[in-house]
């Protein structure tokens, strides 16, 4: 019994498979669901079954009923899809673009970092470009005729106003303001006069400031670590090395090792396989001084690094000049 | 400073190996920028064998020789006596540098050409030996490099020394840093002291007159010497470093300069007139002649080193040509004194002399060091000089620096560095140094006293003394730890975010961003043809620019927009759509900071849209960038914007009649326009190119403060389309204002679909469409209230514009 249902519903699917418009499947499905329909039809043989095979060909016949309908549904569905395709588009041709612009690398590098000590806590600080001999050199405790000064070709507006060499006088500006604690990151354009292969006469800065009570040597090592890690990679060493600057002490310099070779030793790294990125130190009690913080309450950390540098690092660029050309076909690679 | 191995092992044992040597300096502090060789030029120099050696055609002493350097046979000119076929000998190659300086090049000596140079011991720097030429082993292979042939080897370290080390300036002072970090002893040299009296006060004196800026001058005589070439060992050292020799004399005062730190002077005794010195400030205006044979005009803040008459020396930075030492000096005063650092700084710039005493100096010797070097260079000057050394010294002392004693708190140190030293820690670190350094504080060894050794010139507050604590302990063994920070201790920049937003929106409709030099040059505001007394021409100029081209602080970024767009065109980047944010610089008075404003500038020149298939190729036009700016201006939520005809003479770089002020009521932001062929030109712009400059602080005052939100329309809107001709000058936005005003709750939107001039609309006159939307809050408009709102309107426009309708409907 079983089996000519079976086979009644294979029929079906065969046709089914075969029916080339929906016109065909509407037939089908009268032909076989219809009240005349072979299926209804078994059905209705059904009562004549004896009682033992009534209720297993009954539960099978409604299985095969129910299938039937789905698959009958579901090739209409397809043959109405496919009544609504046109001639098929050249989905290669390209789209209507706007072409989005690109922000500067110097710009992103400079987010990037700003972001990352952001997230740490530390809010944005800018100030002025042209700067009084006070802010960028004696305040920050580089009296005038100070040997330091040599270690930064300056460009003089007048005898007391320079443009900034670095973004240090924000140090000053920022404690001037308010009291602390005091957690800042300044980025922006600092000048000297020098131009070459790595110089430029302009180029920018991001100055790192963190004042309060108990700020340690090792507080900066950590901070530092952990931005160096944040910007390049986690697995990235760097090592602290004594330094000098007049407005930090202990000064120090930080390496990490040469994103190129990884510390082989290679031309980037000039064979050493540590690159300098960041000058750093604890704020030097003079420095305090200037602003008239209590130094013995409070201490702090403050650190420099050249976002060209970084960018230089990040994106693999051997030539400063690059950045300021403005080449749209340099531009555009960020 | 350069420093040789040979020569710091006479202070200092050096077992490390030489790389492993400089990573220790580094990492104490005293970078090492390179470490060669100081035999490195004998690389060109190789072993050679003289195959047969023939007489000069036109020189009786010089032989021409065939030398085979190891693979090829080379034709040498030769005039040492002792050469002979079969020999081996120095060949230097062409190219090679020897140690006096000279740069061996082919040549042609007495009509024959010569391939190389066969060299002696003293031409090699090797020895004294000049009478022949060197005699090689038979052993030594043929084309060795002499340096690897014979071992020699001599590394020489190039420290990078910070300004506040100048006790490094010098081997000892390097060997003491070596001994701290290997912890093994240092020899200092052995100095004998003067005799306590002597004949020398009888035959010179010094007498300062500046103590301010000469706290300490002492001299000694050393009489019957002769000057000559200095002995091997001399040399030797000094040649080690770089250093030529020039006579006995100046040699031992390098030397010992070298040595020790201190820089020395040696004066003809016979040439002072007196023979005596005087310390004293020049007179203004006095012209001397320096060592270095030029005329220098003094001021009467330099200090100057005198005899009985005039001065004899810039003191601490030249001596002067009137006492140098000569070939016949026989009687020599030596000068080792302590002179004010910035003193010397102020006069070393202001005659633009950097010696290496000046160098010294203004970074600050050893106070305490200036008898050491007088007699450490006193006896060798008698030695070398075969000499007779003057009992006694001369040692004017004014001004005695004070004893520098430091309290040294251990928690306060370990406060600061973040590490837990104890009180012995500490004391053992700064020995090792030089520092004398006593526990105190009883049992608890909280705090220690601590004596600075004079040369440490850059030890003055407790916190140096840590960094000192720091560096000896390593900094890389100070631990790393993340700071508690207090949440947002600082406000905000201002203009930042708005910065930011701007960036963001205008990269979004496709403009790229540009960084320019702040600095332009000056004619820029010329080439942009800026009124005489245009706010812009109040300009920054910089003292001391690298070119004229960075010669002055922009005032606007025009210029260097323009510029970039030229550059880019260059490289035929013919559509370019680029901006920059960035400061622009308005001069203020004398010692006064300039106005600081950012700015924000855009160009777009070229195609509308760069080669695409879906629309005809169509040049970018004024509301093409218009459209850019009302983006920009939309999407910063800046509302109320209005574009007004600019005033030409503020803006005479910009194409007339095609230019706009922005503005938000009565304030300007900016403007835009096209630039002025002729302007663009300049620039190496030869096609049309559209520009935006608006400021950064005029849109901040415009953002909204605060948005609160309406409700979104219940009703459905209608909507009517009307066209009007008016004449030309009539603007869109008069129209369009006069539109709105028929009934403000009503008019929900205006826009303008068509604008049209030519036939058959008549001349001097435009087509203008419109479609108004209507909507009201309160209900759905009948179609009969619409129709009756739009009717009316049509009666306005003519009424108020002379509007005319145009026939046959629309």
């Amino acid at each position: 019994m079983d089996a000519t249902i079976d086979k009644i519903y294979a029929e079906a699917l065969a046709e089914l498979a075969a029916a080339p418009d929906a016109a065909a499947v509407q037939d089908l499905a009268v032909r076989y669901l219809g009240r005349k329909g072979k299926v209804t039809g078994f059905l209705r043989g059904i009562a004549q079954l004896p009682s033992t095979e009534r209720a297993q060909a009954g539960k099978r016949a409604n299985e095969i009923k129910r299938a039937l309908e789905a698959e009958v549904e579901a090739a209409q569905q397809r043959l109405s899809r496919d009544r609504e395709t046109v001639a098929a588009l050249d989905v290669t041709l390209p789209g209507r673009r706007i072409h989005p612009g690109v922000l500067h690398p110097l710009t992103q590098v400079t987010g990037a970092v700003c972001d990352i000590f952001a997230r740490m806590g530390f809010s944005v600080a800018e100030g002025p470009e042209v700067e009084t001999d006070y802010y960028n050199f004696e305040a920050l405790n580089v009296p005038k005729y100070h040997p330091a000064r040599d270690m930064q070709d300056t460009f003089y507006v007048s005898d007391n106003i320079v443009l900034r060499t670095q973004t240090s006088p924000m140090q000053i500006r920022v404690m001037e303001k308010q009291a602390p604690p005091v957690a800042v990151v300044a980025p922006g354009k600092v000048y000297r006069c020098d131009s070459d292969l790595t110089h430029t006469p302009m180029f920018h800065q991001v100055e790192g400031l963190l004042v309060d009570r108990d700020v340690s040597f090792a507080d900066l090592k950590g901070t530092l670590t952990a931005f160096v890690h944040e910007m390049f990679d986690p697995q990235t060493a760097l090592r602290f090395r004594p330094s000098f600057f007049p407005f930090t002490e202990p000064s120090a310099e930080v390496d990490i090792v040469c994103v190129m070779c990884r510390g082989a030793g290679c031309r980037v790294c000039g064979r050493s396989g540590w690159l300098e990125i960041l000058g750093a130190g604890m704020v030097h009690p003079n420095v305090f001084r200037s602003v008239g913080y209590d130094s013995p309450q409070v201490s702090g950390f403050a650190f420099g690094m050249g976002v060209e540098r970084i960018a230089m690092l990040k994106y693999g660029i051997d030539d400063i000049r690059k950045f300021y050309n403005n080449d749209l076909r340099f531009l555009g690679q960020f | 400073m350069k420093v040789s191995l040979s020569w710091l092992r006479q202070y200092v044992a050096v077992p490390l190996e030489v790389p492993r040597l400089a990573e220790g300096l580094t990492m104490a502090g005293l970078e090492v920028d390179a470490i060669s060789d100081r035999f490195d030029y004998l690389e060109s120099v190789v072993v050679g064998r003289v195959d047969s050696v023939r007489p000069h055609p036109h020189a009786d002493r010089l032989s021409i020789c065939t030398v085979d350097d190891g693979s090829n046979r080379l034709e040498v000119v030769c005039g040492a006596p002792n050469v002979v076929a079969g020999m081996r000998a120095p060949l230097a190659r062409t190219g090679s540098v020897l140690p006096d300086g000279f740069k061996l090049a082919e040549s042609v000596i007495r009509g024959v050409r010569s391939q190389g140079m066969l060299c002696s011991r003293f031409e090699l720097g090797l020895g004294e030996d000049r009478s022949g030429l060197m005699v090689l082993p038979e052993t030594l292979a043929l084309g060795q490099p002499l340096n690897r042939a014979l071992q020699l080897s001599d590394p020489v370290l190039d420290v990078d020394l910070t300004p506040n080390r100048p006790d490094c300036l010098s081997i000892l002072g390097i060997a003491r840093e070596i001994a701290a970090i290997q912890q093994v002893p240092l020899k200092p040299p052995v100095v004998a002291p003067a005799e306590v009296a002597g004949p020398i006060r009888n035959l010179t004196s010094v007498t300062i007159e500046a103590p301010d800026l000469c706290p300490r001058y002492a001299a000694r005589l050393i009489d019957n010497l002769t000057v000559g070439p200095s002995p091997a060992w001399l040399r030797d050292r000094l040649l080690s470093v770089g250093q030529r020799s020039i006579n006995n004399i100046v040699d031992v005062t390098n030397f010992v300069m070298l040595e020790l730190g201190q820089p020395l002077h040696a004066f003809d005794f016979d040439r002072l007139r007196g023979g005596r010195i005087v310390v004293r400030r020049a007179t203004a205006g006095e012209v001397f002649v320096t060592l270095d044979q030029k005329a220098r005009v003094l001021t009467g803040d330099m200090l100057m080193i005198c005899d009985a008459a005039m001065p004899v020396a810039v003191g601490g930075v030249m001596g002067g040509l009137n006492s140098e030492i000569e070939a016949g000096t026989s009687r020599v005063l030596l000068e080792s004194a302590y002179f004010n650092p910035i003193s010397i700084r102020k006069t070393a710039k202001s005659l633009g002399l950097a010696t290496e005493a000046s160098h010294r100096f203004e970074r600050g010797v050893d106070p305490d060091g200036t008898l050491a070097a007088l007699h450490r260079a006193a006896r060798l000057i008698a030695e070398v000089g075969g000499g007779r050394l003057v009992e006694g010294c001369i040692d004017e002392h004014p001004l005695p620096a004070p004893a520098r004693v430091l309290t040294l708190d251990v928690s306060a140190t370990n406060r600061l560095l973040g590490t837990a030293l104890t009180g012995t820690d500490i004391q053992r670190l700064l020995t090792s140094i030089g520092f004398v350094a006593a526990l105190e504080g009883h049992a608890a060894h909280d705090r220690l006293t601590v004596r600075v050794p004079s040369f440490r010139v850059d030890v003055q507050l407790p916190e140096d003394l840590m960094e000192e604590v720091a560096r000896l302990w390593g900094y890389n063994r100070i631990p790393a730890r993340r700071p508690r920070i207090a949440l947002g201790t600082s406000a905000q920049a201002p203009l930042r975010n708005l910065r930011q937003r701007a960036r963001s929106v205008l990269s979004g409709i496709g403009f790229s961003e540009a960084i320019n030099y702040s600095f332009i040059p000056a004619e820029s505001c010329d080439q942009l043809c800026l009124a005489p007394d245009d706010r812009r021409r109040s300009l920054v100029r910089i003292r001391n620019p690298l070119s004229e081209e960075q010669a002055v602080m922009r005032s606007s970024l025009v210029p260097g927009l323009l510029a970039a767009v030229g550059r880019n065109l260059a490289q035929q980047t013919r559509s370019q759509k680029i901006f920059e944010v960035g400061k622009v610089f308005l001069a203020g008075g004398v010692e006064e900071l300039p106005e600081e404003v950012e700015m924000l500038a855009g160009a777009w020149t070229g195609q509308r849209m760069e080669n695409v298939w879906y629309a005809p190729a169509a040049a970018c036009d004024f509301f093409d960038l218009k459209g850019a700016v009302e983006d920009l201006l939309a999407g910063l939520r800046i509302l109320g914007v209005g574009f007004q005809p600019a005033d030409a003479s503020r803006y005479p770089f910009l194409r007339p009649g095609v230019m706009a002020a922005v503005g938000v009521g009565e304030d300007c932001l900016g403007v835009i326009g096209e630039v002025h062929p002729d302007v663009a030109r300049r620039f190496e712009v030869k096609q049309p190119v559209f520009i935006f400059e608006v400021s950064l602080p005029q849109m901040e005052r415009h953002l909204p403060r605060a948005v609160t939100s309406q409700p979104i329309p219940r009703y459905p809107a209608t909507v009517r389309d009307l066209t009007v001709i008016v004449d030309r000058e009539v603007t869109a936005e008069a129209v369009m204002a006069r539109i709105r005003e028929v009934n403000t709750s009503l008019v929900e939107d205006v826009r303008i679909f068509d604008a049209f001039e030519g036939k058959p609309i008549p001349a001097g006159k435009k087509s203008l469409s419109f479609r108004v939307t209507y909507r009201s809050a309160e209900g759905t408009l009948e179609d009969e209230a619409v129709n009756d709102l739009h009717g009316g309107l049509s009666q306005r426009l003519v009424e108020r514009f002379g509007a005319g309708l145009p026939t046959g409907g629309a």
